[in-house]
């Protein structure tokens, strides 16, 4: 039901719906007004329209920057699309929690590394390597699921974590195999082919910056990927899955295969990870142990949580919110940009619901002006701090930066922004309000003290609050549409 | 033969410290269905705690208070520390997600111990932490012990035993003889029927959440004192907890106890006969084969279901 858009449903509900489900979606649109007919316009764009329309955008890109990192932040923004595309199989489709999901991708990273490198001299075509990996991706991922089909999701869970920590010892210590070098050990695989066709190599990198070969490739497979699922999705098996995620004891009773069921979105979501590892192995050059761990899968479940679990132009936008927020939070200065954006954002989409948030703006500005100014004139060390990048003027004059941070001030600030923000979502009315204006000057103090100086760690944390906050708030993503309980 | 032995007290520290990490687990997973992911990691803190705690006390070089009192304080207070930190983390990241679909406070919880390992890295860096045990006392805590045979026991690993031991101890204790315990148990059980009953739920899950995070920061701390401890372990820690708590018996406490010495004996042994890279691959297969011969552990009650 996740992804059926609502135009289908004027000639009735789809197979598999229930009338009140279907007409559940009518009434929660209701469009009316111009707006109203325009989003309505925009809701009849079918799918392929939207895809033609993304493919043909993205290919531009090249023209505009001709600059390797955004070129290669592209391909690995599609990359993500395509992992994300994958998870959306397991998790939103088939709603078994798969932990081990970048294992898979690593799979297809060292297989391709194995059967097109000079480890073993093995040089195989790519268009044969490429369809023998995705079926060994599909097998292995069959074989996990083998053990855990007739447990619930949490054991799910567990074997499958397990099995991402059994990829890394196994790819780790993989330098000695029984003698063997299979792996590389932690020195991992390099000197890794290009795709090739007959005596044509794909090249990497054209005059020293990053080529535009693999974006398209990328793309292309992400359109074919994209493709082949949403007809895999639009199928018996497709709405089999969704059934069977919905109500394993009904679908089971309706004549539904649901071990079956689950074993195949687990190996579909294998292969897509496997192909998009091949990809990966192809471009790098090199495959590493630890490229394929906890960071990626949970940047992986960010996009796919965030974007909306079941809905694959969801999933994509995820990946496309993600993965540049994720490089733009490396650089401070402009992580100070984002980070005053999405301040001011959030304020903005809030205050449409109650006049008083941007009087709380207005109070948070005075408020840090008034504390800039009053340290400053009591020790002037306390506001000496510099400031480079994007907004640095305007925060030279607001946020409180000392040149040098006392060691106690970064935990207990840091600490105190976290005490103080979960208290404000315990208490209700003028109270929340009021607790707003320091606390939104503490988080600004923090990020430009405390975060700013360690991106590596605080765009994780930025992950981590966004994947907490998601459930919480709204479980259905961006694009998702809420499920519909039927009691 | 000595190999065995000294294999044998391995075993036993190892153990008893993903005994008490399994609890945790098994706890919580009795009264909320909920796989903590975020447990791992409140370990972590603990263990971060108590090397604070050694720090502000004067390091293992000077302590300002006698040795007894000093491993005491570093134990308690990271008992407390992770008490309050499991409270807080059921309140606001697992509380609202109740009535959600099951999937939702598993992702949640992934997000929490994302969130905790990263911002433990931001405030205290990815150095490893060592508590330099072996310079308190003049190394008397390595030394002093007793000789099996010719394999040495030291007091440093029969304090960690031992201590893991008294808690479980306690724990049984509170579970079965007291009220609290018994409200527990009730809610485990069946949660709905234990509020019809008359149990307040939230102070139950609450209280399982401190008794929980309390033995795992208890478990950092003493899992510390011999290996030195990173803002990462988190990750590794947690999941040989809960194959513990699932090789067990998820839900039951001896089961979890059991678990956790099972899979000490089995890292153990592996490492010291077969190959030390190859020991997660051994508790792998250990955990498969539980899982397709008897998925409810060793101790656990098969899972009944009711339609």
């Amino acid at each position: 039901m996740t992804d059926s858009t609502p135009h289908g449903m004027h000639e009735g509900p789809a197979v598999g719906q229930d009338e009140w489900v279907a007409r559940h979606a009518e009434r929660r649109i209701m469009p009316s007004g111009p707006l109203g007919t325009i989003e309505d316009r925009i809701r009849r764009v079918p799918w392929w329209a939207w895809l033609i329309l993304f493919l043909a955008a993205a290919s531009t890109l090249p023209a505009f920057s001709s600059s390797g990192y955004v070129r290669y932040v592209a391909f690995s923004t599609v990359l993500y699309m395509l992992l994300a595309l994958g998870l959306n199989v397991v998790v939103g489709w088939g709603g078994l929690l798969d932990l081990g999901f970048v294992a898979f991708y690593g799979i297809g990273a060292y297989a391709y590394a194995i059967l097109d490198s000079d480890k073993f001299g093995i040089h195989l075509p790519t268009l044969v390597s490429l369809p023998l990996i995705v079926v060994v991706g599909a097998i292995v991922g069959f074989l996990l699921g083998l053990p855990s089909r007739r447990l619930t999701g949490d054991y799910l869970a567990i074997v499958t974590l397990f099995f991402l920590q059994l990829f890394q010892t196994i790819t780790t210590n993989g330098d000695d195999a029984f003698g063997h070098n299979v792996t590389g050990g932690p020195n991992g695989i390099l000197r890794i082919d290009p795709f090739h066709l007959g005596k044509h190599d794909l090249v990497v990198q054209h005059q020293g910056i990053f080529a535009v070969s693999y974006f398209y490739v990328a793309l292309a497979f992400f359109a074919v990927v994209f493709v082949a699922l949403r007809f895999v999705n639009q199928s018996r098996t497709g709405r089999a899955w969704r059934s069977q995620r919905e109500d394993p004891l009904a679908a089971e009773a309706m004549g539904m295969p649901v071990n079956w069921l689950k074993l195949m979105s687990f190996s579909f979501g294998a292969a897509v990870a496997a192909l998009t590892g091949t990809l990966f192995a192809a471009q790098a050059a090199s495959v590493f142990p630890l490229t394929f761990y906890f960071v990626l899968l949970i940047i992986v479940y960010t996009m796919v949580i965030l974007g909306g679990s079941g809905s694959q132009a969801g999933v994509v936008a995820g990946a496309l919110i993600v993965s540049p927020l994720l490089e733009l939070l490396r650089d401070p200065g402009k992580s100070r940009v984002i980070f005053f954006v999405g301040l001011v954002g959030g304020l903005l989409l809030m205050s449409r619901r109650s006049r008083a948030l941007g009087m709380v703006a207005i109070a948070t500005l005075a408020f840090g002006f008034a504390v800039h100014e009053t340290l400053g004139a009591i020790d002037k060390s306390w506001i000496a701090g510099e400031h480079q990048g994007g907004f640095a003027g305007v925060t030279d004059h607001w946020v409180v930066a000392p040149a040098h941070l006392a060691r106690w001030i970064a935990p207990t600030s840091y600490i105190g922004l976290i005490a103080v923000v979960l208290l404000v979502t315990l208490v209700r009315g003028r109270t929340r309000l009021v607790l707003l204006v320091p606390t939104l000057y503490l988080a600004a103090f923090v990020w430009e003290n405390v975060m700013l100086a360690k991106p590596e760690p605080a765009r994780y944390i930025v992950l981590g609050v966004i994947l907490i906050a998601l459930m919480i708030l709204r479980p259905n993503g961006l694009l998702g549409e809420r499920r519909v309980e039927i009691v | 033969m000595d190999t065995f032995l000294q294999l044998t007290v391995d075993a036993l520290t190892l153990g008893s410290v993903y005994a008490l990490i399994a609890l945790g687990y098994t706890l919580v997973y009795g009264v909320l269905k909920l796989l903590n992911f975020a447990h791992g990691d409140v370990f972590m803190v603990g263990s971060f705690i108590g090397f604070g705690v050694l720090q502000l006390l004067g390091g293992t070089s000077k302590p300002v208070v006698p040795v007894w009192l000093l491993l005491v304080l570093m134990v308690l207070a990271a008992m407390v520390g992770c008490a309050v930190l499991g409270v807080v983390i059921e309140r606001f990241a697992y509380r609202p997600l109740r009535d959600a679909p099951r999937i939702a406070p598993l992702i949640s919880a992934l997000g929490v111990s994302f969130f905790l390992a990263n911002s433990m890295q931001l405030l205290f860096g990815a150095t490893p932490r060592n508590y330099n045990i072996f310079d308190l006392a003049n190394a008397s805590l390595y030394t002093n012990g007793f000789n099996i045979g010719n394999v040495h026991v030291a007091l440093l690993r029969i304090i960690t035993v031992v201590s893991a031991f008294v808690l479980m101890v306690l724990l049984w204790l509170l579970v079965n003889r007291t009220r609290t315990g018994k409200a527990m148990r009730a809610t485990s059980y069946d949660r709905e029927a234990a509020a019809m009953m008359g149990i307040d739920i939230d102070k139950v899950i609450v209280f399982t959440f401190v008794l929980g995070s309390a033995l795992a920061g208890a478990g950092g701390v003493l899992q510390s004192l011999r290996v030195p401890t990173t803002v990462a372990i988190g990750f590794v820690v947690g999941l040989k907890g809960f194959t513990a708590a699932v090789i067990g018996g998820i839900g039951s406490i001896p089961g979890a106890m059991a678990g956790g010495l099972i899979l000490g004996f089995a890292e153990s042994f592996s490492q010291g006969y077969i190959s030390t890279k190859w020991s997660d691959l051994i508790v792998f297969s250990i955990l498969i084969a539980f899982m397709i011969f008897r998925p409810q552990g060793l101790l656990g009650r098969a899972d009944i279901r009711k339609v």
